[in-house]
């Protein structure tokens, strides 16, 4: 709870990782998570070269393996959907250990599992190595609208006092003996889920007021200016390059 | 339905992000006037309660939670075009901050979670309010109708975008079938806690809502809560609704487990289901000739069916909970 801007995922450490500039990350991410997507399925290899480079870079940003694990849990319920798809799959059936198994279904869990895999590594690396707030400032420098991420910093900002004041609640329902079971007890719960959207908006309210007193114009000053070095975009571009690069061989590569 | 990275391929990907874009482009605009001015502040507070009501849980059946998307309710609360941004900020921090969902999939994952169920959702609603009452009930229903039918309509959505681009050969039916279902489900608690939040807030401050701009305070105060007894009915008559309509589109391929049992050669083995020769038998009413009206009814039926069943475990655990002994034990302390 003291750990001021940080948050679930971030994974405070001083490492080259965490010190690139965030439109940097957030831009490398995008470019890598793309080329692996384009990716033709059947180079296997291929993915193995961008999941090396990624483990590179885990190991660069001094990430606990342990941690980059748990987290990939997030895609437990899509994995368990490919591996269901060689069974519900058409197409030429082959047999593995016993068992009558669509082809193309196979294929299709491969790629599902192997892009999902390594698209959700690095969401992690990217939440872990950077702060929210700066993440909020690589996309407005990557000229996403201002009406977005003014809206975006303000959720962060109040993210954790709303979940309180939601957590607070629970608390006083179960201490008065709410212990719900089936959806028709489910009445206390919406209504604080009312009450809570009118506690957020009145204190947006007085947040407003309270800004405009103070001079607020609309738009937030930004207190760190510094833009991205030429140097930073072309360390952070090796890894996506990697992933270009790749993909680009395997099109190209026979089969 | 935070879809990970190479669920869908790279031209289904492109193409929704587009629609996306096209769509923040256009809820941007039309919040300009609104957003520069005042309220950025108070729309991201409204993001942050819609981040907090995902992690609302609230009781699905014997214990197991279900949470809350919030997508319809934003839109009521807030209207369609702040409340699609709302949802596409909670979207797309979601996948950079928490990693839940992948970059590459945030086309669609914006268009089906924010875009859809924020205008479908609204759009409902007003559809919704023109057929009922002017008043609190009114509102409170069509809320409930819209939040549980954008959850289907998202569902819908991604069916049809793996219809485009499907990574791997499961056939649209399949994952029509399967994904509508589920989420028929998943509307309904999403129907009767977004109907009941926005009755709450309705109840304290009607001016909050967005929805009911056009309703004065006196049309909102004329009625009575509608009881958990209403939303039932209002539920069952929805649930038809959709059993009649969705029914329509199951085609008569075996589903998934059929297909692997054909596969497998074990269908031969297995015994004719014992409900096989009943008249609902592979969902078709035996002696009805027109298919249409056949699929509806085995539709309608298999609502009944279920509703009867799970009304009467209903009861059946009820009734042992308020046995007349309990309370004289309570007495005897």
């Amino acid at each position: 709870m003291g750990a001021g801007h940080a948050h679930a995922l971030y994974v405070h450490e001083h490492s080259p990782v965490h010190r690139l500039a965030p439109e940097v990350k957030l831009a490398a991410a995008f470019a890598f998570v793309l080329a692996v997507a384009v990716t033709p399925r059947e180079a296997m290899w291929a993915f193995a070269i961008d999941a090396t480079a990624l483990a590179v870079v885990l190991r660069l940003a001094r990430l606990p393996v342990g941690f980059v694990l748990a987290r990939l849990a997030v895609i437990l319920p899509f994995i368990a959907f490919a591996f269901l798809i060689p069974f519900v799959g058409s197409g030429d059936r082959v047999d593995v250990l016993g068992v009558s198994v669509s082809q193309p279904g196979l294929w299709g869990a491969w790629n599902v599992i192997a892009k999902a895999t390594l698209g959700a590594t690095v969401s992690i690396l990217l939440a872990a190595t950077t702060e929210i707030p700066s993440i909020l400032r690589g996309m407005a420098r990557l000229r996403v609208p201002e009406t977005l991420t003014a809206i975006a910093t303000f959720m962060v900002r109040y993210l954790e006092l709303i979940a309180g004041d939601l957590r607070r609640m629970r608390t006083a329902m179960t201490a008065r003996g709410y212990d719900p079971r089936w959806l028709w007890q489910a009445r206390p719960i919406a209504t604080s889920a009312g009450a809570l959207f009118i506690r957020s908006y009145e204190r947006g309210e007085r947040v407003h007021a309270a800004m405009l007193s103070r001079g607020y114009t609309g738009t937030m000053p930004s207190l760190d200016r510094r833009a991205a070095t030429i140097r930073e975009w072309l360390v952070a571009g090796t890894v996506p390059g990697v992933a270009v690069a790749t993909a680009v061989a395997a099109f190209l590569a026979p089969a | 339905m935070h879809a990970p990275d190479g669920f869908l391929n790279a031209g289904t990907a492109v193409a929704t992000g587009a629609v996306s874009v096209g769509t923040i482009g256009v809820a941007l605009r039309r919040t300009r006037e609104q957003l520069r001015d005042k309220q950025v502040p108070l729309a991201g507070i409204s993001a942050a309660f819609i981040f907090a009501a995902q992690m609302f849980n609230f009781p699905v059946a014997a214990g197991t939670t279900g949470h809350l998307l919030g997508g319809a309710l934003a839109a009521i609360l807030l209207g369609p075009a702040t409340g699609t941004l709302v949802v596409t900020v909670v979207v797309i921090v979601q996948a950079l901050a928490f990693a839940d969902g992948g970059l590459t999939a945030l086309g669609y994952n914006v268009l089906n979670m924010a875009v859809i169920t924020s205008f479908g959702g609204y759009a409902i609603f007003l559809l919704a309010r023109r057929v009922l009452p002017s008043n609190a009930t009114g509102v409170i229903v069509a809320t409930g109708v819209a939040a549980g039918l954008s959850v289907v309509l998202a569902a819908m959505a991604f069916s049809i975008e793996w219809l485009f681009g499907a990574t791997a050969p499961v056939p649209f039916d399949t994952v029509f079938g399967a994904m509508v279902g589920v989420h028929l489900l998943i509307g309904i608690g999403e129907a009767i806690i977004s109907a009941m939040a926005v009755g709450a807030v309705l109840a304290a401050r009607p001016d909050l809502i967005y929805g009911v701009r056009d309703l004065d305070r006196a049309s909102l105060a004329e009625r009575p809560a509608v009881g958990m007894r209403g939303f039932l009915i209002g539920g069952v008559l929805v649930a038809l609704l959709f059993a009649v309509v969705v029914s329509q589109f199951a085609a008569p391929d075996p589903d998934g487990l059929e297909r692997v049992a054909t596969d497998a050669g074990f269908i031969e083995s297995a015994q004719d289901h014992a409900l096989g020769s009943s008249i609902f038998a592979d969902y078709a009413t035996a002696g009805v000739a027109n298919e249409t009206l056949s699929l509806a009814i085995a539709g309608a039926a298999g609502v009944a069916i279920t509703l009867a069943v799970g009304t009467g475990l209903f009861f059946a655990v009820r009734d042992r909970r308020r046995e007349p002994g309990r309370d004289r034990d309570h007495a005897a302390v």
